[in-house]
């Protein structure tokens, strides 16, 4: 682990956001230009280390390998806090003597389940106005803001979403308000006492951005721009022509101050920060995929896309997952036209789907929503594997997040996070019986104190409860 | 009349015009039968529903020899889910709220608001209902300008004009932070308000035509409807979630001993079920909260309902506020507790009768509908596997013995872009 942090986060931090291109200027630059494009990418870096954790051996298992792989009676070692083997025995696998070893009969095996978009810690428990800090509704355009600045460690939500959601990382980003509304983070559901001991080592960045109504609501009744959709995209176009503005005045040693905007945005264009962009209706979502040609980024994934699957083929063309719910349906105008079958017609389609919560109760069943989906899917004729529904959880979010090398599938080498559940996770009788990050036992239901209680919850009644 | 109701005076004369569907003699056969009170499935059941009303239910129950079967190729067959305390038929879509009758808190009114008013059959929130297994609902609460949010009524999800089951079947108050919110801000002046209120109902039914006093705060209209709650003729559902206020609510029957009580929501009631239990008052319990999302949920978990109902407390499942279609995953949840340690749930027979013949009695209306026992309504559902799995759903759904469209707009745009790709013509023109 400390291996792999040197590699991904103290290249962050000696790397300049200078392009090679300034040399082409013949110019030095001046002190003032090296201070706005030499800086710290990584200010609040990661503080988090694995706990310790004991090597781990589940035999008779059904494996999930997350990747659309099925094993039955299958065998899985952890070990340094990495999936060390899978396979179809333990045969061959070096297991070492201080093991734990499980009998997996009757239960499954998942890679620790990712949501790619919670509010946890930025809208926590109890949803107080003191706790509101997910969206800064004081401009439509906040790339400054970054939600890690405000999540709260202590949010209950957390532990519900490991103990009965079998959730190991987690991407918390702003809320919908503005159309764009600020860097999203990437954390380890882990515990701790400040958000760099929860962050994801080495996840990028991403940008939220936001489609439709949202916006131009809360906009147009502060009477303001925008207040129409045609005014989120003029808005939107304005700020990405500053953007290029902006990069080009950095590649050309040209800037004299330093703009949180703008480095947010350039760093969308240079490739490093992923776009996930809140956006219910297929037209807009078309739309939004010009302007992101127009403006020279991608879009990684388009949240809340309950109509999806009216264009699965073009979402198909431009490798852009969709972040679902399974059957959330009518609570707003632009949702007026979801469908159970969106998965299943996007997955037929050849399209990426990735279920996604949004909500501190859906986090704790996404694994209940895939199964949803999978059934919608089936009844109208579409066949989908129990083991590739299980990738909607694991390595779809994993992809859409950037940290697919790391984590999202039963690889060996791949970080320990693992669910042991007591039955067929598609199965609504079935909960988590053990989670592992990154090789250490964090959830055991069989365990009391195997359970994290956050400093909220002390000495208040349930303290300890089975939630 | 504004446009706005013209346009509903329209709709309820198209509505009417469509010929009632006719209830249906019908057998089912071969079915994995599901009585829905609490009772085990039963293999190779037959149920048969004559003039609308179950006859008969159960293993070998005799075929009559004028009826066709309906061969259920054992899959499962139970009573149609009631879901009470939803918003069914008052809202269109929830945000857009030209279209969303369940608020009126400009309204002058509050106890006398009387809620069968707005029901919209035509609603697509009853349709996707209907299509998940939905048969009944209780409709309730209204957002008003006071503690009382209206009178609820019992609704069927069929598809004709003739929703309302029950108009003004029970009235609906909030103690807890929502009705301190709008009784002055605090506890306090809910309890103040709901004394007040009650005692100017019973002043009223003494001299029902003569003059009030000249300090009343209620209008005639609210104080008029409260009469049936003090006289406890009308149940008064009680919104309460902290242990206190769940305390308070029960305490409320000294200084008004005729009131009918029932708990909607009851997050804490696992603290205070054996109170709940003593005093025999049923609750509607909201199902999976396990978050402390307000200071009156603090000891919010999933095995409330469990715990409840072991210590003698009579509860259902409802007031979950979003798709009642829902209620047999929540149901669901319930049961995979049992093999949680140290948690509490339902076993599956009793999940499921928390979701039909337990809400049903609730409402008082365990006699008419919510289980296959004979002299209840022919409602019944076919599913294509056990209806509490999550890969399960509805394939066939029967109101008062009437089978229903499981058409709706979502199954319209699933035929539509059932491949995206358009063809020679736009899918505009797939239809």
């Amino acid at each position: 682990m400390r291996g792999f942090r040197a590699v991904l986060c103290g290249a962050a931090l000696v790397l300049t956001a200078a392009a090679p291109g300034i040399a082409r200027d013949k110019k030095e630059p001046g002190a003032a230009a090296k201070a706005a494009t030499q800086f710290n990418k990584d200010p609040y870096p990661s503080t988090y280390r694995p706990y310790p954790g004991q090597p781990v051996l589940i035999t008779g298992a059904t494996i999930y390998d997350g990747k659309g792989g099925r094993i039955e009676g299958g065998a899985l070692l952890l070990r340094d806090g990495k999936v060390a083997a899978v396979g179809a025995s333990a045969a061959g696998f070096d297991v070492p003597g201080d093991a734990l070893r499980i009998d997996g009969s009757g239960k499954f095996v998942t890679p620790g389940i990712i949501d790619i978009h919670s509010h946890l810690g930025d809208y926590p428990s109890p949803a107080v106005e003191a706790h509101s800090d997910g969206n800064e509704m004081t401009d439509p355009i906040t790339p400054n803001v970054w939600a890690e600045h405000s999540v709260w460690p202590q949010d209950p939500g957390f532990s519900r979403a490991l103990a009965n959601g079998g959730v190991t990382a987690l991407q918390i980003l702003p809320g919908s308000g503005n159309l764009m509304g600020g860097r999203g983070v990437t954390l380890k559901n882990v515990p701790a006492r400040t958000v760099q001991g929860m962050k994801f080592p080495g996840a990028p960045y991403s940008l939220k951005m936001a489609c439709g109504e949202n916006p131009k609501r809360v906009y147009g009744e502060k009477g303001r721009m925008p207040s129409t959709r045609m005014g989120n995209f003029a808005v939107n176009r304005e700020t990405w022509i500053k953007a290029q503005e902006y990069r080009r005045k950095r590649d050309e040693g040209k800037l004299e101050t330093r703009d949180l905007k703008m480095e947010t945005l350039a760093g969308v264009l240079d490739g490093e920060i992923l776009i996930q962009n809140h956006c219910y209706r297929a037209d807009e979502m078309a739309l939004v995929l010009d302007m992101a040609k127009e403006a020279g980024y991608k879009v990684t994934t388009f949240h809340h896309a309950v109509e999806s699957y009216k264009i699965g083929d073009l979402l198909r063309a431009n490798e852009v997952c969709s972040a679902i719910w399974a059957d959330w349906w009518g609570f707003k105008m632009e949702a007026y036209d979801a469908i159970p079958e969106n998965a299943g017609i996007l997955h037929k389609a050849g399209a990426c789907v990735v279920i996604h919560s949004d909500d501190e109760n859906g986090i704790q069943r996404l694994n209940q929503e895939a199964a949803k989906a999978q059934g919608d899917a089936r009844r109208m004729g579409i066949e989908i594997p129990d083991a590739e529904v299980i990738r909607w959880l694991t390595a779809n979010p994993a992809r859409a997040m950037g940290i697919d090398a790391l984590t999202g599938s039963l690889e060996p080498g791949k970080m320990g996070d693992v669910v042991l559940w007591n039955g067929n996770p598609l199965s609504v009788y079935s909960r988590p019986e053990k989670v592992w990050v990154d090789g250490a036992l964090l959830f055991d239901a069989n365990d009391r104190k195997r359970r994290p209680v956050s400093d909220f919850e002390l000495g208040q009644p349930g303290e300890g409860d089975v939630k | 009349m504004s446009a706005h109701r013209l346009m509903r005076a329209a709709l309820g004369a198209l509505l009417a015009s469509a010929a009632p569907a006719m209830a249906q003699d019908m057998a089912i056969t071969n079915a994995r039968l599901v009585i829905g009170d609490g009772t085990p499935p039963i293999e190779n059941g037959t149920v048969v529903v004559r003039g609308g009303k179950v006859v008969a239910a159960g293993a070998g129950v005799a075929l009559p020899g004028d009826l066709k079967p309906i061969d259920a190729g054992g899959r499962w067959v139970t009573p149609g889910l009631v879901v009470a305390v939803t918003d069914l038929g008052l809202v269109d879509v929830e945000a857009v709220d030209d279209s969303n009758d369940s608020g009126a808190a400009k309204a002058p009114f509050s106890a006398g608001l009387d809620i069968a008013a707005a029901i919209n059959p035509a609603a697509q929130p009853i349709a996707i209902a209907r299509a998940g297994g939905v048969t009944r609902a209780a409709v309730a609460p209204l957002g008003t300008s006071g503690i009382f949010r209206g009178q609820g009524a019992v609704i069927d999800l069929g598809a004709d004009p003739r929703a309302v089951v029950q108009p003004r079947a029970f009235q609906y108050v909030d103690l807890g932070e929502a009705g301190a919110a709008v009784a002055g801000g605090s506890r306090v002046a809910v309890l103040a308000s709901l004394r007040n209120a009650l005692a100017e109902a019973r002043e009223l039914a003494l001299a029902p035509a003569g003059n009030r006093r000249d300090d009343v705060l209620l209008t005639r209209t609210d104080a008029a409807a409260l009469i049936a709650v003090v006289t406890g003729r009308q149940p008064l559902y009680v919104r309460a979630d902290r242990a206190a206020d769940i305390r308070m609510a029960l305490n409320l029957r000294e200084e008004f001993p005729a009131l009918k009580l029932t708990l909607v929501g009851a997050t804490e009631g696992w603290m205070v079920a054996g109170e709940i239990a003593a005093a025999g008052v049923p609750v509607i319990a909201t199902p999976l909260t396990d978050l402390p999302q307000s200071f009156e949920r603090l000891g919010a978990t999933q095995s409330n309902v469990g715990r409840m109902a072991a210590g003698g407390v009579r509860v259902a499942l409802g007031a979950f506020f979003d798709q009642p279609r829902y209620a047999p995953q929540y149901a669901g949840n319930l049961v995979a507790l049992n093999r949680v340690p140290g948690a509490r749930g339902l076993s599956w027979d009793k999940a499921f009768a928390a979701i039909s013949s337990g809400p049903a009695e609730i409402l008082g209306m365990g006699e008419r509908f919510g289980s296959l026992r004979a002299g209840r309504a022919g409602d019944v559902v076919v599913w294509d596997g056990d209806p509490l799995e999550l890969t399960s759903g509805a394939v066939r759904v029967f109101i008062d013995g009437v089978e229903q469209p499981l058409e709706n707009h979502q199954t319209r745009l699933r035929e539509r872009y059932r491949s995206p790709a358009e063809g020679s013509l736009p899918k505009a023109y797939d239809w």
